[in-house]
């Protein structure tokens, strides 16, 4: 048994240390979010945020995640109260399949936590690990500009932030 | 007089029951209908091969449905179908629901492919919902003894004019709906539209950007189990020896599978099927042969294998006189549909009934090959559509739905869920298939095109299931089934040769089409088929022509084409563009340009394209392209905008770095490293897109218009970046930096 913290709340899990974090997201945890593109880490889409850094969860084992905090796309917000990054693709329309884009929105939120102002070329660098193969990056550049000015309005109204309520 | 032979024939059809709705449905539209045009007799759009109005739409206390055929694939259509239900319908968006490809529900409409939904279902969707508008009406004024021209329809009632409203939910009784549709619908003036035309968000992208479950890959049924496959090293490789032994006693394994060269192990967890898998592999001996041709011969591999030709097009005009002549041989390598997550799919089989959940683009043939497989009546197994990850045209999706069930049935009641894994999408994969095309044209006195000469060799472009033999877990089974025999498809639309007909008009031209029936690699269906490499092949000629008559190249082709609709589409991308004659790009970088009409038939798209040279390391970069698209009657112009741009995307990364790779006997591109692809570095400055509505026109699709144009276009801005024609894809690097060099 192994205790891994997401989302803000800790699951005991029964899986062999070796197993990738990826598979005990999906298979354990039952999050849909984190994506099997390749399980080589060349891809991006199975991205999640440990300790406020982007990781690709298909090559890192459980045995390197205890005590950790980890984040996934679903601890961000939901359909009824949107995340600033996920109103932001919404509002960008910021997807064709979409199989991608989860992973790019971590990469993304990692970010934009660091750096809530980045330039387009650091948010260019900051995606080369990920993959898109139906061409919608002008819209996923589109929509983390857009994550950004909405977490600065955020941060300056108080009425609109998660912990003023 | 043709026309009536037809309807008689329809109504003998029919049946006698059929016949009575049939009529009653023919007064209750007789007042609105325009008069049946003599030669069409048939309705629009898939409403010819699925008649019934209940097939599309449907009606009760709870709500209304409207049924597709088609799956959705990542381009937004069901979205796009809903604004189209609720316009004719007249009836809040939000209020409806789709349902889309599931053998025991839907119309059977064949495959989601061709940019064929918008014309097929989204036509039949528009005329359906407008007759059953007409029909609820007629059913009101019946009920209330008033005349339909008294009623009127808001938010999905009908409305007397003392206000009375009846819902449709209360006007439909039984099988009320259950009707033929007629040839021709009243459909609502475009200028009145209040939801088509509107860039509705997409209904799927709340949930897909909160983690909801969107994809087959996130299907979790109770009791569930995980399989992963063993795929055989290379094509046709023999499995020798395999002790599963071991493997069936590693933790959380359930079963291995094997039937003569399928190979598949089963477990309880995923991560169990995946160590299970790799030992599995190990396990396994295979017996394999050299079968490839040279990857660096394709030009001559292609010419050479024996081809049946046919003449597709020819025109002379001995008027005409040549005054220079010049040829080009262009090539294309075999390429991937590359889908960022592996194909999957779950089937379960109960009480000798096999279900499917299946990102598959075609639910009914699917089904036909599946049953085939299993030896079971098509009535036994259901095929349910679930979107996968974007495929692009034929993936491995079908071959995982095989897998799944050929699994199932060895674990009978429990689901099983396949997923391949990245090595196995990239090597397994049916891929775009390579191509050759030599072009010889002149220019007269006048420097305007006087002969056009196009040869295309190519294989076919589908070998989709129908039968078993098209799949993988058929072709490797211990009593295989054989795979078909290619066939071309035929033209207007075309494989190999789509968009191999010239749209201008040249006063001589001769077109053939050279089809190969060996399939070195195993090939199939991939976005646009034929049309990327054959338009790429034009559009670049053109251009090398321009240039020999000392014209612009947006003139030039002006000069050669009387189609108002794409001399529209070339005007506005030029303008978009800034496109100036004469006009001189910064040092290191050039302009393109490039047109079609998809299929020579279907959405008009021009790009105009800016791209910038590193002379030391070659390197290409697009900065910024302009397109123009006509799509006839828009629907959602975001969703039509967010095609092109990730057609332009797309097939910018096509023309530049992508080529399956093989040694003379296993494909050696296998996973990103081995197949690179764009990556953000690389993405251009800006793409902008303009649409030419057409309102009240024909829906002609779009999600494969732009690949041919977008090619080309880079193709041209790198030639006059450079001064140096490339002619075989993808225009690297390396291939760029020897040219410059050269
Ligand atoms: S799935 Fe982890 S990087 Fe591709
Ligand atoms: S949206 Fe389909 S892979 Fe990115």
């Amino acid at each position: 048994m192994m205790t891994l913290k997401v989302n803000g709340r800790e699951h005991q899990v029964d899986v062999e240390a070796d197993t990738p974090l990826l598979y005990v997201l999906r298979d354990d945890l039952k999050l849909n979010a984190a994506k099997y593109g390749c399980g080589l880490g060349q891809c991006g889409s199975c991205t999640v945020i440990v300790d406020g850094k982007a990781v690709l969860s298909c090559v890192v084992p459980m045995v390197l995640l205890e005590g950790k905090h980890i984040t996934t796309l679903e601890g961000l917000g939901t359909i009824a109260e949107p995340a600033p990054i996920q109103r932001a693709f919404m509002e960008e329309q910021a997807a064709q399949c979409g199989y991608c884009i989860p992973g790019m929105m971590m990469r993304a939120q990692a970010l934009l936590q660091k750096n809530s102002k980045p330039t387009d070329e650091q948010i260019r660098a900051e995606l080369e690990p990920h993959l898109c193969r139906c061409g919608t990056h002008m819209r996923i550049l589109r929509a983390i500009h857009r994550a950004a000015r909405l977490m600065d309005t955020a941060d300056a109204s108080p009425a609109a932030s998660g912990s003023a309520r | 007089m043709n026309a009536a032979v037809i309807i008689d024939r329809r109504r003998v059809l029919a049946g006698g029951g059929a016949l009575i709705v049939s009529f009653s449905l023919g007064s209750a539209l007789a007042q609105q209908q325009e008069a049946p045009a003599a030669a069409a007799p048939s309705p629009p759009g898939s409403l010819k091969t699925s008649p019934y109005l209940d097939a599309w739409i449907r009606i009760d206390a709870d709500g209304v449905e409207v049924f597709t055929g088609k799956a959705e694939l990542g381009q937004g259509f069901k979205t796009a179908f809903q604004q189209i239900a609720a316009e004719e319908l007249d009836i809040a968006f939000e209020s409806l629901k789709v349902t889309t490809a599931d053998t025991r529900l839907t119309a059977n409409e064949g495959y989601t492919a061709g940019s064929n939904s918008m014309k097929d279902s989204g036509t039949a969707i528009q005329n359906a919902a407008a007759q059953v508008r007409a029909l609820l009406i007629a059913e009101a004024a019946r009920r209330l003894g008033l005349s339909a021209e008294s009623l009127r329809t808001a938010d999905g009632a009908v409305i007397a004019p003392d206000g009375n409203r009846l819902s449709y939910g209360e006007l439909v009784a039984g099988d009320m709906l259950h009707v033929q549709a007629q040839p021709t619908s009243k459909l609502r003036a475009p200028a009145t539209f209040k939801v088509i035309g509107r860039s509705v968000p997409r209904v799927d992208i709340p949930t897909k950007v909160t983690g909801g479950a969107a994809y087959v890959q996130d299907m979790r049924l109770p009791g569930m189990l995980h399989a992963r496959v063993v795929r055989p090293p290379s094509y046709g490789a023999q499995l020798t020896e395999c002790d599963t032994a071991a493997v069936e006693k590693l933790p959380g394994v359930v079963k291995v599978v094997r039937d003569g060269n399928f190979l598949a192990v089963v477990a309880e967890k995923e991560f169990q099927s995946i160590k299970a898998m790799n030992a599995l592999a190990a396990a396994a001996k295979w017996k394999e042969s050299a079968s490839l041709p040279k990857q660096d011969n394709l030009l001559n591999v292609l010419t050479s294998l024996p081809s049946q030709d046919t003449t597709i097009f020819e025109r002379s005009n001995p008027a005409v006189a040549a005054h220079k002549t010049i040829e080009a041989t262009y090539t294309r390598p075999y390429q991937a549909h590359g889908s960022i997550g592996p194909s999957c799919a779950v089937a379960q089989f109960i009480d000798g009934a096999m279900m499917v959940w299946t990102h598959t683009q075609g639910v009914f043939p699917d089904r036909q090959g599946i049953a085939e497989m299993l030896r079971m009546p098509p009535a036994s197994v259901r095929l349910i559509h679930v979107e996968g990850s974007g495929c692009y045209g034929h993936n491995g999706a079908d071959d995982a739905a095989a897998d799944a069930a050929l699994i199932a049935r060895a674990l009978p009641d429990r689901p099983v869920r396949v997923h391949w894994t990245r090595e196995q999408e990239h090597a397994w994969e049916p891929f775009g298939p390579a191509m050759v095309t030599k072009l010889k044209a002149s220019l007269d006195g006048n420097g305007r095109i006087a002969d056009w000469n196009f040869d295309v060799w190519s294989n076919t472009h589908s070998m989709r299931p129908g039968g078993a033999g098209s799949m993988l877990a058929a072709q490797h089974m211990a009593q295989p089934f054989a795979v078909p025999a290619p066939r071309p498809l035929p033209l207007p639309e075309g494989g190999g040769d789509r968009n191999a007909i010239p749209f201008y008009n040249f006063p001589n031209a001769r077109v053939v089409h050279h089809f190969i029936s060996a399939m070195p690699l195993r090939i199939s269906a991939m976005r646009a088929l034929g049309a990327y490499h054959n338009v790429f092949s034009i559009e670049s000629f053109i251009d090398e022509l321009a240039t020999l008559a000392g014209a612009d190249p947006v003139e030039f082709r002006l000069k050669h084409l009387d189609d108002q609709r794409g001399r529209d589409v070339i005007e506005k991308a030029a303008q978009a563009f800034g496109w100036e004659p004469d006009q001189k790009p910064p040092p290191d970088r050039g302009y393109g340009f490039a047109f079609a009409r998809y299929k020579n038939l279907a959405a008009y798209c021009a790009v105009a394209s800016e791209v910038e040279v590193n002379r030391e390391t070659g390197r290409p970069r697009l900065v910024r392209a302009a397109a123009a698209v006509d799509s006839g009657q828009v629907v959602n112009p975001d969703g039509l905008i967010n095609q092109i741009e990730g057609a332009i995307v797309q097939s910018m990364s096509w023309t530049l770095y992508e080529s399956v790779t093989f040694d003379d006997t296993r494909i050696t591109s296998i996973d990103w490293q081995t197949y690179p692809i764009l990556r953000f570095n690389s993405v251009p400055e800006s793409i902008v897109v303009h649409i030419i509505d057409r309102p009240g026109q024909p829906f002609l699709g779009s999600g494969e218009t732009g690949q041919g144009p977008a090619a080309a276009s880079i193709a041209n801005a790198i030639a006059n970046a450079t001064g140096k024609r490339l002619r075989n894809l993808p225009l690297t690097r390396k291939r760029i930096k020897e040219a410059i060099d050269a």
